[in-house]
């Protein structure tokens, strides 16, 4: 199988494939159809490694990341919007939030 | 937690003596009837702020406007001359929706060298002036210089493009803005780029989930996960620091807290590791000094600033970024939610995180606000109960509701005397 991560993240490539997601809209929708026990397995695997994952990003101009660090934010990006199922909400859907939508229609990459 | 003072008529309500203390009636966000006037007595008068310049970067960028409530679907374009302007979205032909894709009640956008209609032709160079008539000849006595697109007026504060549907405006728009709005003059909203853009449709009247961004007396009730478990009081209450009213805008500003000076458990580990969360980056580039205007009340220490400006776009600002929300009426039980979170441009990964946590949150707690705002349109039509208590800190919610009403009675008492 081809390596989506910087090698020093390998123990994060299981979560790669669901996980690597250009869009808040993907994660989004990938948080919405997972499981409690999904988000807590990648949570549990993935929060402990968050501050070393944005400091080897960092290493990297914004501007010119290569591929396997651009995925190595997205999953960063993916790690806060499951922080919010498993530390806030303890649910993969907001709390009380009925039948309401809120699309983010535009936003920077990565 | 902190009380804050009051004004020195015991309640800030009272110190706006027009406002009353009585009852409220919220029928003017059920009635189809009420629905109506709002189209003509304010969405056809005020000055409506459609988008930023940053949304018309460069010459030829467009943009166009669905304003359902007032029938209109606007083309916003910086023309060759630099310069912003609003056109209606129809061509002097026969009709045709100018500017659009497949669906011609979807907003559309790009970049343009001049507008070509699809039914037959005629061009528009970017200033709207008709350049093209396809077999010119065969058409009588047409004076192409007299067949540019219908122009709205547009006009330019601070960065945000307002236009105004009204045939000759009542008031120009710095008058119509007041001193308490531009205020914000000098605020650093240029420098804050960085967009993440939100839409929704929801199942409310666009008052009612205003209501919901002018008041915080619901945030512990409604959004009690702001507060981590560990130091969550059930009984708590939130106080606002300061609020003020002035013509048909409003404004409340709250105390700030300095997330990184707090124990830990006064904040979710996300918040923590990323340093940023529900108020936003903790840290954000130093602009230098603020307009005082910014927090009139001068509350320290100061938090956000809570700008609505009538009829339906608030403007909220921290001291390092901001957030926009717009309400578009589309009937009288939904509209059209806009919401734009804008930062400085990241630097660095780190600062992406930071506005990405920020967005994040954001659009959670949003989210809560939709989905009550849906009980509540609900419960209001079935007619039962009509008039409703409001508290001191829903001050807001009573001027907005009088506002409204006040524009729709100043229409009203028009339509009579034409009559007459
Ligand atoms: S309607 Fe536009 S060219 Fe005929
Ligand atoms: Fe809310």
């Amino acid at each position: 199988m081809t390596r989506l991560l910087p090698a020093q993240f390998a123990d994060l490539e299981p979560y790669a494939q669901t996980w690597c997601r250009r869009t808040e809209a993907e994660r989004w929708a990938v948080r919405a159809a997972s499981s409690m026990q999904e988000l807590a397995d990648f949570y549990d695997a993935a929060f402990p490694r968050l501050e070393a994952a944005i400091e080897y990003c960092d290493e990297h101009p914004l501007d010119a990341l290569p591929d396997d660090v651009g995925r190595l934010v997205e999953l960063v990006h993916s790690v806060v919007m499951v922080s919010m199922a498993v530390e806030i909400f303890g649910q993969p859907k907001t709390v009380d939030s009925a039948d309401a939508v809120l699309h983010r229609v535009r936003e920077p990459r990565p | 937690m902190t009380q804050w003072p009051k004004p020195p008529e015991g309640s800030w309500t009272e110190h706006y003596p027009a406002l009353g203390t009585g009852t409220v009636c919220f029928d003017d966000s059920v009635s189809p009837e009420f629905y109506e006037l709002e189209r003509e007595a304010i969405f056809k008068r005020a000055w409506l702020n459609v988008g930023r310049v940053e949304d018309l970067p460069r010459i030829g960028s467009c943009f166009t406007k669905e304003i359902t409530i007032a029938n209109a679907s606007v083309i916003l374009v910086r023309g060759a001359d630099d310069e912003v302007r609003a056109f209606h979205n129809i061509c002097r032909h026969r009709g045709n929706r100018l500017v659009w894709s497949d669906d011609p009640h979807q907003e559309t956008g790009g970049v343009y060298r001049q507008f070509t209609c699809k039914y037959h032709g005629w061009r528009y160079d970017l200033q709207g002036a008709c350049t093209f008539v396809q077999q010119e000849d065969e058409f009588f006595d047409l004076d192409k210089s007299s067949c540019g697109l219908a122009p709205v007026h547009c006009d330019i504060w601070n960065g945000f493009i307002f236009v105004n549907l009204d045939a000759r405006p009542r008031q120009g728009l710095r008058e119509f803005l007041g001193p308490m709005i531009t205020g914000l003059d000098g605020y650093p909203f240029e420098k804050m780029t960085e967009h993440y853009d939100f839409v929704a449709e929801n199942n409310s009247n666009w008052k009612l989930f205003a209501d919901a961004f002018q008041e915080y007396y619901h945030v512990p009730s409604l959004h009690p996960q702001q507060v981590p478990p560990a130091v969550r009081d059930p009984g708590a209450g939130f106080t606002c620091a300061h609020f003020q009213c002035d013509g048909p805008h409003r404004l409340v500003s709250t105390a700030g807290t300095r997330r990184w000076a707090l124990p830990e458990e006064c904040m979710y580990p996300i918040e923590r590791v990323t340093r940023s969360g529900l108020v936003g980056p903790w840290e954000t580039p130093d602009v230098g000094a603020l307009p005082d205007g910014v927090n009139p009340g001068k509350v320290d220490p100061w938090g956000i600033s809570n700008f609505q400006v009538f009829p339906n776009l608030e403007i909220l600002v921290y001291a390092g970024w901001y957030i926009l929300y717009r309400y578009w009426p589309t009937s009288p039980r939904s509209h059209r939610f806009e919401a734009t979170l804008g930062f400085h441009p990241a630097r660095t990964v780190r600062q992406r995180v930071e506005h990405e946590v920020a967005s994040v949150v954001f659009k959670e707690f949003a989210l809560q606000d939709a989905g009550m705002l849906g009980g509540t349109q609900a419960a209001l039509e079935t007619g039962v109960l009509h008039e409703f208590p409001l508290s001191d800190q829903e001050i807001l919610v009573r001027h907005f509701h009088k506002v409204v009403a006040d524009w729709v009675g100043a229409y009203r008492r028009e339509g009579i005397g034409a009559v007459g």
